[in-house]
C-alpha cells in the first residue's frame, strides 16, 4: 500500500497562542489507530447529473459553453419564473439509489434561502427531510459497506469569478463575474454514515462511487470539471468513547487531495487533543498549494437557511410501475463485474489486474475469450497490458487472444514470446497466433540450453555480475536483459531471473 | 360604427366583433377615450399601452376581414394588474425595485389572452407586490375609487377593479392571495373571482405568496367572469401547481339556476360586519332562497384563525419570493462598499414600508428557533381550516358571506394601523388558506350609495356551483332594478 507522507513536514496545527505545534510523524492512509486515536470521516458528494436539460428548465445542461447562454427565465429566477421538475433527472437520481441499495420513498423538495450573486433566486431547491433514496451502502472492492444515509437531488448554482486584489475571493475582489449556465443543474448529493476509517478507505469510497456512477450513466463524475465534488467531515475519538467533534473540509478536488486533506486534518485534530485544546465545529477550506486546511467559517457563523417546503412544486412519488421499470434497465454494476471475474479467474476481486480491466469496461471480453477457449487468467493479464487504449469492445477477436494463451499454456512460447506476438496482433487488430509465433521462430527454449546461455551472459557481463552477487539487485536487469538479447527473444524472462537468483546463491 | 361599448358585456363584445358587426378599433377608441377623461382622477394604470392596443385591435380586425375567427375575446380591452409579465413591456408590481425591468417573456395567462383576440389597453396599479388591501401600498401613488375617489378602490388589485369599475377596460386580471381580487371587487361595484388554486396558471405571475396566488379576472358581469375563466384557466406545463385536469366550460354552467342548490349560512363567522353589508348579506339569502335554492346552516370552526395563519404563511413565502431583488440582475440597484452592504441599501431604496414589513415577519418566521411556534402552527391551522370547509361542503354547495366587512374607505383611514387593514381581508383570507374558489357579486349599495358586494365560496373546483349561485344574484339585481 502506497503512503502518502508528502505533507508529514507540514503537519502542524495552529495554537491558541500562535505558537506551532509540529508533529511527532505522519499520518498515513491505512492505519485504523493513530497514537490512539480513532479516525471518523463521513462524506458528502456532489454529482452533475447527465441530462440534456436542467433540474427545472429546458436550458441546456452542458459543460464548456460560452458563459450565460444556456439560460431561460427559470435558470435566472426571473419574477414569475416557475421550476418543472426533469424526469430524466429523477429516473438518473433512482438509478443511483438502487445502484447504492438504497430505498426510493415519496419526497418532497424545499427551499434552502441565503443570499449569493451567483444563486439567480436567493435560494437552491434542495431536498431536504423527504429525501428520494435513503438508507443504501457502497461495499468497498475488499468488501467493507460504508452507509449511504441519503441520495438526494437539488439544483446547482451559477459559477462566481472574483477578478482583482483578492486571490480569487469574494472579500477584497475588484468585481466579479458569474456564468448562469451552470444555475439549475441537476445534482444529487450523496451522503455516506461516518463509516470511513482511513483516508484510503475515503479514496476508496469515491473512486468507487465515481465507477458506479460512470457505469450506470448517471453522470461523467469528473472531478477536474466539478462534475463530482466532495466534502469531508472529519474528527477523531478514543475508541469506546464518543465521536469528537468535527470538522467540514471542502475545496477538495481530486481523489489524491482528498486524502491528503483528511490526513492533514486527522493530524491537526489529534495535535490539537494531545495540546489539550478543543477542536472547534466549523467549515474549513483545503489549501492545494500549501496542503493544509484552514478556517472558512465557524458554527456560529453559519447561515440559518430557514428551509421550508417548496411551493412552486408538488411532492414527488414515483410509482412502483416506474421504480421497476428503472430498476430492469440497470447495468451491471462493478461490484458485480469485479464479483464475476473473480470467480472466473480465481483472483481477489480488489486485485489490481481485475480492477483495472473491470474500470476499463473489458472484462466482458476477457470472459469472452474464456468462452471461445482460451485461459482466462493469460487473457485477464494481457488484456490489463496490452489493451490500455482498446476500450470495452476491443477490435482483437477474442478467439485470437484464446489462441495466443493457449500457446503459452502449452509452454509452445514463453510470457515475453506472447507479449510480442501479441503486439503485433493488437498492431493489426488480430491475426492467429501461432503463425505469428512460427513466423518469428518462436519456441521455447530447453532449460539445458537456456542455462549455458545464462552462464555465458555471466562471463560477458561480469562487472553487472559481481554487482548483483555484492547484493545490488538493480543489476539484475542487465543481465536479464542481456540474455533475452543472445536468446533473440526466445528465452522465458521468468527462468532466466530464476536461475539467476539460484546462480548467486550457489 | 357607433355603437356604444360602455353598455355591451365582454361576450356582447366578441360576439359583435367575430361577426363583423363591431369593429376591435372603434371598441377600443371608445375606452381609450373613457380613460383619457378619466384616468387623470383614478389612476388606474401604471402603464396605459394605446399604440400597441391600436395596432392589436386593428389586426384583430384585418382577420376578421379576411375571414379568420380571432378567438372567443375577439376585441375585448382587458386590463392587466401589473405583476403579470409582459413582453418587453416593463412590469413593475408597483415597486421601486423593479425600476427598469422588462420581462422577456408574456406570462400564461398574457399569452392565453392574446391567442383568443383580447386587446390588452394597460398595466394596472397594485399594492406592492400585491400587498395591502387599499392600493395605498403602491409606489407609484393610489388608485381612487371610481364611485368616489376619495375612498380607496380596495386591494390589492385596486387598479384592475378600478379600470372595469371606470370603463377603461371591458374586463381586466387581478391576482388575489387573501382577497385581493375579492375585496377591491366588492369596493368597486363589480364581480370578481379567484379559483380554485391550480385553475389559473401562475407561470409569469410574479409571485407574492406561491401557496395562495390565484389569477382571476374583474368583469362587469357573472358571464363575463365565465368566458375569461374559460379561456385562461386549465392546465399549463409551465406551473407545476397547475391543475392537470381539464375543466367543464363555466360559460355553459350559467344556465343551469339554483333549484335545489344548497347555500350554506356559516352559523360561526366571525363578526365585525357593518349593518349595511349584514343587510345585503341577508338579501342575498332571501333572493337565493327566491331563486329555489335551500339555505343551511353549517359550522366552520377554524374560520376565525384564517387571519393569524395567513400573516405568517403568506409573509414567511413572501420573504423567499422577494429574496431575489437583490441589485445583481436587473431592477434597482444602489451601490455599495461590497455585495453585502449593496444588498441591504438596494433593498433599502426599493421595497415599501408594508413589504419590508412583510419580509422581516417571515424571516422571522421561518427562523431556526422560531419556525414550530410560528410557522409550523400555522401550517397546521391551514389544515383545520381546509378540513373544516370541506365537512361544510358536505352539508352545502357553496357558502354565502359578506366580501368585505365594509364598503370603500377614505385614504388614509387605516394608514397607521397595519392590523385594521389586514381585517379587511378576514373573510376572504381562509379561503385561499384552503385552496376553494371564491367570489364576489355586487348585490346592491350599502353607506354613501357605495356598492356592497357579497362572496360566494365553494369547495375544490365548485366553480360551476358558485357560477350559478353568481349568476342568480345578478338576475336578482337586474329585477329588482
Amino acid at each position: 500500500m502506497s503512503q502518502d507522507t508528502s505533507n508529514s513536514q507540514a503537519a502542524v496545527s495552529q495554537g491558541t497562542t500562535g505558537s506551532m505545534i509540529y508533529s511527532a510523524g505522519p499520518v498515513t492512509g491505512n492505519e485504523i489507530l493513530i497514537d490512539g486515536w480513532e479516525l471518523i470521516v463521513g462524506l458528502e458528494v456532489h454529482v452533475e447529473l447527465a441530462t440534456l436539460t436542467k433540474l427545472f428548465s429546458a436550458s441546456a445542461n452542458r459543460f464548456g459553453d460560452e458563459p450565460n447562454t444556456n439560460i431561460d427565465p427559470v435558470t435566472l429566477g426571473l419574477p414569475g419564473a416557475l421550476p418543472v421538475l426533469n424526469r430524466h433527472a429523477v429516473e438518473l437520481a433512482m438509478r443511483i439509489g438502487l445502484a447504492l441499495n438504497c430505498t426510493i420513498q415519496p419526497s418532497t423538495f424545499h427551499r434552502k434561502n441565503y443570499f449569493y450573486p451567483d444563486m439567480p433566486k436567493a435560494y437552491q431547491i434542495s431536498q431536504y427531510d423527504q429525501p428520494i433514496n435513503i438508507d443504501g451502502f457502497l461495499a468497498l472492492p475488499g468488501g467493507k459497506r460504508i452507509g449511504v444515509e441519503r441520495a438526494h437531488l437539488e439544483e446547482d448554482t451559477g459559477k462566481s469569478t472574483h477578478l482583482g486584489g483578492s486571490g480569487g475571493r469574494i472579500h477584497g475582489s475588484d468585481y466579479s463575474l458569474i456564468d448562469f449556465n451552470r444555475a439549475g443543474v441537476p445534482l444529487v448529493e450523496i451522503v455516506s454514515r461516518p463509516d470511513i476509517r482511513t483516508a484510503e478507505e475515503a479514496r476508496q469510497y469515491v473512486t468507487e462511487l465515481r465507477s458506479i456512477l460512470v457505469a450506470i450513466g448517471a453522470s461523467d463524475a469528473k472531478m477536474e470539471e466539478g462534475s463530482m465534488r466532495c466534502d469531508a467531515n472529519v474528527s477523531v475519538h478514543k475508541p469506546g468513547t464518543p465521536y469528537g467533534t468535527r470538522c467540514e473540509i471542502k475545496n477538495v478536488n481530486s481523489i489524491r487531495s482528498l486524502g491528503r486533506a483528511i490526513e492533514y486534518e486527522a493530524r491537526r485534530q489529534i495535535d490539537m487533543n494531545a495540546a489539550g485544546e478543543t477542536v472547534r465545529q466549523e467549515t474549513r477550506h483545503w489549501d492545494e498549494n500549501d496542503g493544509r486546511t484552514h478556517t472558512l467559517r465557524s458554527k456560529e457563523d453559519a447561515d440559518d437557511y430557514r428551509y421550508f417546503l417548496e411551493p412552486d412544486l408538488v411532492p414527488l412519488a414515483p410509482s412502483k410501475e416506474w421504480i421497476q421499470a428503472v430498476r430492469d434497465a440497470m447495468p451491471m454494476l462493478p461490484g458485480a463485474r469485479r464479483a464475476r471475474l473473480s470467480e472466473a479467474t480465481s483472483i481477489a476481486a480488489d486485485a489490481e489486474a481485475i480492477m483495472v480491466v473491470v474500470e476499463r469496461g473489458q472484462d466482458d471480453y476477457v470472459l469472452a475469450v474464456a468462452t471461445a477457449g482460451g485461459d482466462v487468467g493469460r487473457a485477464l493479464v494481457h488484456v490489463k497490458e496490452a489493451f490500455a487504449d482498446l476500450g470495452p469492445t476491443p477490435s482483437v477477436p477474442a478467439a485470437d487472444l484464446a489462441g495466443l494463451t493457449l500457446l503459452e499454456v502449452a509452454g509452445t512460447i514463453t510470457a515475453t514470446q506472447a507479449k510480442t506476438v501479441l503486439a503485433d496482433i493488437v498492431a493489426a487488430g488480430g491475426g492467429n497466433a501461432a503463425a505469428i509465433a512460427a513466423s518469428k521462430g518462436f519456441e521455447a527454449m530447453d532449460t539445458g540450453a537456456l542455462e549455458a546461455m545464462v552462464d555465458q551472459v555471466i562471463a560477458d557481463n561480469a562487472v553487472a555480475w559481481a554487482k548483483y552477487c555484492g547484493g545490488e539487485d538493480k543489476a539484475m536487469g542487465a543481465l536479464v536483459g542481456a540474455a533475452m538479447k543472445a536468446s533473440q527473444g526466445k528465452a522465458d524472462g521468468k527462468l532466466v531471473t530464476a536461475l539467476l537468483q539460484a546462480k548467486r546463491l550457489a | 360604427m357607433s355603437t356604444p361599448t360602455n353598455a355591451l358585456t365582454a361576450v356582447q363584445i366578441a360576439a359583435g366583433v367575430r361577426s363583423g358587426q363591431l369593429k376591435a378599433v372603434d371598441v377600443l377608441e371608445q375606452h381609450l377615450a373613457r380613460i383619457d377623461t378619466r384616468e387623470g382622477e383614478i389612476h388606474a394604470f401604471n402603464l396605459v399601452l394605446a399604440d400597441q392596443a391600436r395596432a392589436a385591435a386593428a389586426a384583430i380586425d384585418a382577420a376578421v376581414a379576411a375571414g379568420n375567427d380571432p378567438g372567443p375575446l375577439a376585441g375585448v380591452p382587458v386590463a392587466l394588474k401589473d405583476n403579470m409579465c409582459t413582453h418587453g413591456v416593463p412590469t413593475t408590481c408597483s415597486s421601486k425595485i423593479l425600476d427598469g425591468w422588462k420581462p422577456p417573456y408574456d406570462a400564461t395567462v398574457v399569452s392565453r389572452l392574446n391567442a383568443a383576440g383580447a386587446v390588452t389597453v394597460g398595466k394596472t396599479n397594485l399594492d406592492e407586490f400585491a400587498m395591502g388591501s387599499s392600493t395605498e401600498n403602491s409606489a407609484f401613488g393610489p388608485t381612487r375609487n371610481p364611485h368616489d375617489i376619495t375612498r380607496v378602490p380596495g386591494g390589492s388589485s385596486g387598479g384592475s377593479a378600478a379600470a372595469v369599475a371606470a370603463g377603461f377596460a371591458s374586463v381586466s386580471l387581478g391576482s388575489d392571495t387573501g382577497g385581493s381580487i375579492r375585496q377591491p371587487a366588492a369596493l368597486c361595484g363589480v364581480v370578481g373571482v379567484k379559483p380554485t388554486y391550480g385553475y389559473v396558471s401562475r407561470y409569469g405571475l410574479v409571485a407574492f405568496a406561491s401557496s395562495l396566488d390565484q389569477i382571476g379576472p374583474f368583469t362587469n358581469t357573472v358571464q363575463d367572469s365565465a368566458l375569461l375563466l374559460d379561456v385562461i384557466g386549465g392546465h399549463d406545463p409551465m406551473d407545476s401547481t397547475s391543475i392537470p385536469a381539464a375543466q367543464p366550460s363555466l360559460m355553459a354552467a350559467l344556465d343551469q339556476g339554483v333549484e335545489g342548490l344548497r347555500v350554506g349560512r356559516i352559523t360561526d363567522l366571525p363578526e365585525g360586519a357593518d349593518p349595511d353589508v349584514v343587510e345585503r348579506l341577508e338579501a342575498a339569502f332571501d333572493a337565493l332562497r327566491a331563486a329555489g335554492a335551500t339555505i343551511v346552516d353549517v359550522q366552520v370552526p377554524a374560520f376565525s384563525y384564517g387571519l393569524t395563519a395567513y400573516y405568517l404563511i403568506a409573509p414567511a413565502e413572501a420573504s423567499s419570493n422577494l429574496a431575489r431583488y437583490d441589485g445583481v440582475r436587473y431592477g434597482l440597484r444602489v451601490n455599495a462598499a461590497d455585495t453585502n452592504a449593496m444588498y441591504g441599501v438596494t433593498r433599502a431604496a426599493g421595497f415599501g414600508e408594508e413589504v419590508k414589513r412583510r419580509i422581516m415577519l417571515g424571516t422571522y418566521a421561518l427562523s431556526a428557533g422560531y419556525y414550530d411556534a410560528y410557522y409550523g402552527k400555522a401550517l397546521k391551522v391551514r389544515r383545520m381550516i381546509a378540513d373544516d370547509f370541506d365537512r361544510a361542503y358536505q352539508q352545502a354547495d357553496v357558502l354565502l358571506t359578506p366580501t368585505s366587512p365594509t364598503v370603500a374607505f377614505p385614504f388614509g383611514a387605516k394608514g397607521d394601523n397595519p392590523f385594521a387593514m389586514y381585517l379587511c381581508d378576514v373573510y376572504t383570507i381562509p379561503t385561499n388558506l384552503a385552496g376553494h374558489p371564491g367570489m364576489s357579486v355586487p348585490f346592491g349599495t350599502g353607506a354613501g350609495g357605495l356598492p356592497v358586494g357579497v362572496q360566494i365560496l365553494a369547495g375544490t373546483l365548485g366553480e360551476p356551483q358558485m357560477f350559478r349561485a353568481g349568476a342568480a344574484l345578478e338576475r336578482a339585481m337586474g329585477a329588482a332594478k
